[in-house]
């Protein structure tokens, strides 16, 4: 399956893709509970999207690994990422045992050439201006390489992120699509009650040379159907709209859980919400 | 000097289709325009925005390109340094990033645009190799070592046109990492980089027409920088002078002191610098070094030879 710009798609189930999440989300808990902190509620706002990056949208080869780049620009984000590098066998179980500690490769923000990690991320507003050379890297090449980028709303305020937009649309890269992650949180406050003008963000990317579309970020049968109807011609900026802690009624939309793990109790009431939720 | 680099980076291009250069909003000068007609794919301008800049350049290392960025010194270290720093070295690519007019080259435009402290900067990131040739002929080899090279990032520091030939008869060739003599001497040695070589030869001559002997080294890579060569010098000369382009804070200056007295030398070590201010003063590139007590009659007076 393609879109009009020639980029090549999985099979897409849509029901595979919920069960996946939640196994997902479970992996993150159950990780959780062997470290101080870790960022869950930020990796949970964009769990189906990362899922329908690396399963519907990035192709493989015949070796199984992926062929097409994902960048994880929101780098706080990231443990969605291993997780699922964890489950194609670019990390292993005792990597993730590991996490932030010494002797183990993974740290609270992903690093270029761990198995599987394409940039190193963390400070924001680094990502899509990599992503932008990888994709005209790919072009002047004469490859068929899709790069695929997670944005978080927040890193959208760094002027960087702004001249990697404006960039790529210069250069009509429709190769290259970011996923926003608009989440509506920033480290101090909402983005929609302190920072009005940031909105609207189809307009924006519109005006810069994208194609873009506005979805919910948890619904992977809209992401299909947003890939479905794309034009083509220029990059294209999915931004989708999210819910910070998704899935847990305790984390969503409360600032502590950008970094907090939940204790065992917090935990046990996390896991039940995840696994009976649309039974 | 930058004609030269453009000269040698066209040539390189024409056979090796991984060399890009990205400018930001810069005029190409010499052939470099010449690159951008026969190879419009491979230039890329993105406008008055340096930190796409590297970050592109990043992006297009990662994927097997050996990109150079190309602007002004202080746009293409300063403004951008966080891409420069986590793109670039931290993710140890092997991408040139290309300072024109560093130090206080753009002598008439203030100190918005004079990168006087750039060696410096640039030599505190790990992984980040620290180039300034010192002449045409130099950067001719140095151009052709950075678009070859594979062991990380580099910043190359130039300067900008008219620069005097002075390594045509170096008794060392120019080894990457390696302290070059580009004129014998037995008594007395100076130690420079960059453009401000030439005043570093005028010093050389108020020595010799005073009888003393005076040798000339070029630390045209100031890093990694060859500890063993700046070693050596200090233990064979019974005076040895740095003459550097750059803030003290962080400079060669400070270096060669520092393994002066790590190595307990026995040598007079009198080093000039940048001052550590912003000078308002406009003129000739001269002019302003010599603002900054950088002079051939200011240093020689200094050193007791006028």
């Amino acid at each position: 399956m393609s879109d009009s710009t020639g980029l090549l798609r999985n099979s897409f189930d849509s029901d595979a893709a919920r069960m996946r999440c939640k196994q997902y989300r479970r992996r993150i808990l159950d990780i959780s509970q062997n470290v101080t902190a870790l960022h869950v509620a930020p990796a949970f706002s964009c769990v189906e999207i990362t899922d329908y990056l690396y399963n519907t949208l990035m192709r493989r080869d015949a070796d199984g690994k992926f062929e097409d780049v994902f960048i994880m620009s929101k780098g706080h984000g990231c443990m969605i990422q291993y997780v699922i590098l964890e489950e194609n066998g670019y990390i292993t179980s005792e990597d993730i045992d590991a996490y932030c500690t010494p002797g183990g490769i993974l740290g609270a923000h992903p690093d270029y050439e761990t198995p599987g990690i394409h940039a190193s991320t963390g400070s924001l507003g680094h990502g899509l201006g990599i992503a932008t050379g990888q994709a005209y890297g790919e072009k002047l090449k004469g490859t068929d390489i899709g790069i695929y980028c997670v944005l978080s709303d927040g890193e959208c305020q760094e002027g960087s992120t702004w001249e990697a937009i404006m960039m790529a649309g210069n250069l009509k890269l429709d190769n290259l699509v970011a996923f926003l992650d608009n989440n509506d949180f920033s480290g101090l406050e909402r983005m929609s009650e302190g920072h009005q003008a940031f909105y609207p963000l189809v307009e924006k990317a519109e005006a810069f040379g994208w194609e873009a579309v506005e979805i919910d970020g948890h619904d992977e049968e809209a992401m299909q159907a947003a890939f479905d109807g794309r034009k083509g011609g220029k990059p294209f900026m999915v931004i989708c709209k999210t819910v910070k802690g998704k899935g847990v009624s305790y984390m969503e939309h409360v600032p502590i859980w950008h970094y907090r793990s939940p204790n065992k109790e917090e935990y046990q009431q996390a896991l039940d919400e995840i696994l009976g939720a649309d039974r | 000097m930058r004609n030269r680099f453009a000269d040698v980076f066209y040539e390189l291009g024409k056979d090796d289709e991984r060399l890009s250069i990205i400018v930001a909003d810069i005029s190409p000068a010499g052939s470099i325009a010449k690159f951008r007609e026969e190879f419009p794919a491979r230039f890329i301008n993105t406008g008055v925005s340096e930190q796409i800049m590297i970050g592109m350049a990043a992006g297009m290392a990662q994927r097997g390109l050996r990109p150079f960025a190309y602007t002004i010194a202080t746009f293409t270290l300063y403004r951008p340094f966080e891409m420069v720093r986590d793109d670039l070295c931290y993710q140890n690519l092997p991408v040139t990033i290309v300072g024109i007019g560093g130090g206080v080259t753009y002598s008439t435009l203030g100190a918005t645009h004079h990168a006087q402290e750039d060696v410096a900067i640039a030599s505190a990131i790990p992984n980040m190799s620290v180039i300034a040739p010192c002449d045409p002929n130099e950067t001719e080899v140095v151009t052709r070592w950075c678009a070859t090279q594979e062991r990380g990032p580099v910043y190359l520091r130039l300067g900008k046109a008219g620069e005097p030939d002075l390594t045509a008869d170096a008794p060392d060739p120019f080894v990457f990492g390696k302290l070059r003599c580009i004129r014998g001497g037995d008594d007395v040695a100076i130690i420079s980089y960059g453009t401000i070589m030439k005043i570093a030869v005028g010093v050389a001559d108020q020595f010799e027409a005073k009888g003393e002997s005076a040798a000339i080294y070029c630390c045209h890579t100031v890093k990694p920088l060859d500890v063993e060569g700046i070693r050596d010098v200090l233990a064979r000369y019974k005076k040895v002078i740095v003459i550097e382009e750059c803030a003290p804070n962080g400079s060669l200056a400070m270096r060669v002191q520092q393994i002066g007295f790590q190595d307990r030398a026995t040598c007079e070590i009198d080093i000039f610098t940048l001052q550590d201010e912003f000078i308002h003063c406009y003129g000739s590139h001269e002019d302003i070094l010599a603002a900054h007590g950088l002079s051939i009659s200011e240093i020689s007076s200094k050193l007791g030879l006028s």
